[in-house]
């Protein structure tokens, strides 16, 4: 191993396992979860990983048992992830609104299958975008990533929980079912040379510690149980020890640590990919298993003499508003492809300021292309689409 | 064991937390919290290595006043997160305190399947009867025929035998008493403390402001002469004829089992078991 320490091993690995590995990369011990299709695979791998070096992993009864288990051994001290479908990432909310709220670091994997309901248990969508990001009572920002293929999956499964450690929240994994069962070639990175984000303890004695300080600086540092500090957490409003409080100017406090915290750092936790973008006349916004076909379009339609690019959020939530609004404002086009009924196109509407029935120049020709029934877009279909509206 | 004078419980409490309490006049919930604390002092547990688990309800505020490593967590998720703190840190003393409607409604798959596991989770589940703290409406253990909010025209419901149902779960330490027992509640919870497994004392309680009021049981000095009267040891009751076991609950160990394997030990047994193979390959 030693010798090889410069070089990269590449390996066959598919998208669910690269989830996995990408994570136990990035310091996961404690994984519990419950099995739903396309999602069963990060479990399985982590049943076997994770006790071969002391890690823990708990089959529970159920996903809200599960996502409570993994903010239990958080506050322990835990680096954790659980994984589901949309269905599991329903009964989940309740979980990411306290993680939210307690400021608990951990990651929560939505593979996406057709909904709703059971839906498609077999087949990818990408109707959980919304879900994702609203997906708890009362008012929370989420941090969300969606990769676009094996290896990516690897990486932003280390930024998940890079970012859910730094930021103290819980992370959501989109993928879907394409995506996380195909295989594909990757290059496995020297450990050693990948940036983690370890848990920061605090250095003040117990006595003088806040788990919510007012003015946090992130990493935000975070005592576990058992070491000292005997905090109190609580769903309720808590003041800067974690004292229920129902007073206003407290909780205004905590309300707005929990919003700035994500919009003051859009710009270190929104990704976006630009492909081809320098010259088009035409772009596409896409994400995750529809971008590759996007990609595809392109190509296409640039043999055909049609100047396309492609425009790809690795981040979804926080909205990289500001940046998608400079690429795409002088756009002729804008072709929005997705496996829902219109999730990402209802923000890249609002972003370039139009409503439903606007009749401005930039609605016109911002045009959805959704499909539901549980099949991918396909490049050419993109493509037909791009000839039909130049 | 010696007694733990009053000054001693003190330093369990916290004292930069806004006392009094929020639960009512005549409470019970103060006895148990009480009874908690002397358990933990008398066992000699250190305050750090104490978590305190709780859901949502009148019972589930406890943590707060209590100086330890302190959860207040989802209604009948108690459990859940308690389990992912004693799986991840099993030298933990993990106590869960809860109540019958967070404990077996909204959280009874949680308690059975904790209890299957067996893992080392001592629940003081504090039944009042009643939701409490949403004003009084009917619990899995409210008395057939009773009032609450939502059952005005009185309970057609069956209730819970919550001792049998961690019984039946697969739970290796049960008990049953009630507020008025404090003692006996005190050295329950030190058993089931000591005990390695899960282990679920049930501490039947008085709620004369909601439970007792709509059921006319008097104020907190009857229903405390009530619980004295009609929760009786178990060999007590045995000898009862049918009639007059109506109305009268079984107090005592009521089930406890030192074979079946703890869970977080079961756990570490099978990480050991791969640690093996590859220090023999090593040599």
């Amino acid at each position: 191993m030693q010798s090889n320490k410069s070089k990269l091993k590449t390996v066959l690995m598919q998208g669910n396992e690269a989830i996995a590995r990408g994570a136990l990369a990035a310091g996961l011990d404690f994984f519990a979860g419950y099995p739903i299709t396309p999602s069963t695979e990060i479990a399985e791998i982590c049943s076997v990983e994770l006790p071969k070096f002391g890690g823990k992993f708990l089959q529970m009864e159920d996903e809200i048992a599960s996502i409570s288990a993994i903010i239990g051994a958080s506050l322990a001290g835990a680096k954790t992830m659980t994984a589901t479908s949309g269905p599991g990432y329903s009964l989940m909310t309740e979980g990411i609104g306290f993680a939210k709220m307690t400021e608990t670091p951990c990651v929560v994997v939505n593979v996406m299958r057709g909904g709703p309901s059971t839906g498609l248990p077999t087949k990818p969508s990408q109707a959980d975008i919304m879900q994702a990001k609203w997906g708890n009572h009362g008012d929370a920002p989420a941090i969300v990533l969606y990769p676009n293929s094996v290896s990516e999956s690897y990486e932003l499964s280390i930024r998940a929980m890079n970012l859910a450690e730094k930021y103290r929240t819980c992370v959501v994994l989109l993928s879907d079912e394409v995506l996380g069962h195909m295989r594909e070639p990757i290059e496995l990175p020297n450990l050693a040379n990948v940036k983690i984000v370890k848990r920061i303890t605090p250095t003040k004695p117990p006595e003088w510690y806040q788990h919510y300080p007012d003015n946090p600086k992130y990493p935000m540092p975070k005592a576990s149980f058992g070491e000292g500090y005997r905090f109190h957490v609580t769903g309720l409003s808590h003041d800067s020890k974690g004292f229920p409080t129902n007073r206003a100017d407290e909780t205004a406090v905590l309300m707005s640590r929990l919003r700035n915290k994500i919009l003051h750092h859009i710009d270190d936790i929104v990704q976006l990919e630009s492909f081809q973008m320098e010259d088009a006349k035409v772009a596409i916004f896409a994400a995750g298993i529809t971008s590759r076909a996007a990609k595809e379009a392109v190509m296409i339609a640039r043999k055909n003499g049609v100047k396309v690019g492609m425009l790809r959020p690795l981040t979804i939530w926080p909205f990289p508003d500001a940046a998608v609004r400079k690429l795409l404002e002088d756009q002729e086009t804008i072709i929005i492809p997705e496996l829902n009924e219109g999730q990402l196109s209802r923000e890249i509407k609002r972003v370039m300021g139009c409503s439903w029935n606007s009749e401005s120049k930039t609605c016109k020709y911002i045009v959805q292309l959704n499909k539901t029934n549980g099949q991918l877009i396909t490049p050419e279909e993109i493509f037909n689409l791009i000839k039909e509206v130049i | 064991m010696q007694k733990i004078p009053q000054r001693q419980i003190h330093k369990y409490l916290r004292h930069d937390k806004k006392f009094p309490h929020v639960w009512c006049p005549g409470c019970s919930n103060g006895i148990v919290l009480g009874a908690t604390i002397r358990a933990i002092a008398e066992l000699g547990f250190e305050r750090d290595n104490v978590a305190m688990v709780s859901g949502i309800g009148c019972s589930s505020r406890m943590p707060v006043y209590a100086d330890f490593n302190t959860l207040h967590s989802l209604h009948g998720r108690a459990i859940a997160y308690a389990t992912g703190i004693k799986m991840y840190k099993p030298e933990m003393e993990v106590v869960v305190i809860t109540g019958d409607g967070d404990g077996t409604a909204i959280g009874g798959n949680h308690f059975i399947h904790a209890a299957r596991r067996n893992i080392d989770l001592t629940v003081i589940l504090i039944n009042n009867y009643i939701y409490g703290m949403t004003g009084g409406q009917y619990s899995p253990t409210t008395p057939h025929g009773d009032n609450s909010t939502t059952t005005q025209y009185g309970n057609i419901d069956p209730t819970f035998d919550i001792c049998k149902l961690a019984i039946g779960a697969g739970a290796t330490f049960v008990a049953r008493t009630s507020a008025y027992h404090v003692d006996e509640s005190k050295s329950f919870i030190m058993q089931a403390l000591k005990h390695k497994g899960f282990s679920l004392v049930e501490i039947i309680s008085a709620c004369p402001v909601i439970y007792g009021k709509l059921n006319k049981k008097g104020d907190a000095p009857a229903m405390m002469k009530s619980m004295k009267e009609n929760i009786i040891p178990v060999k007590q009751y045995e000898k009862l004829s049918q009639e007059d076991r109506i109305n009268k609950q079984t107090r005592g160990i009521l089930f406890h089992d030192t074979e079946k394997k703890e869970y977080t030990a079961a756990y570490q047994e099978l990480i050991d078991s791969l640690k093996k193979p590859e220090e023999e390959s090593n040599e």
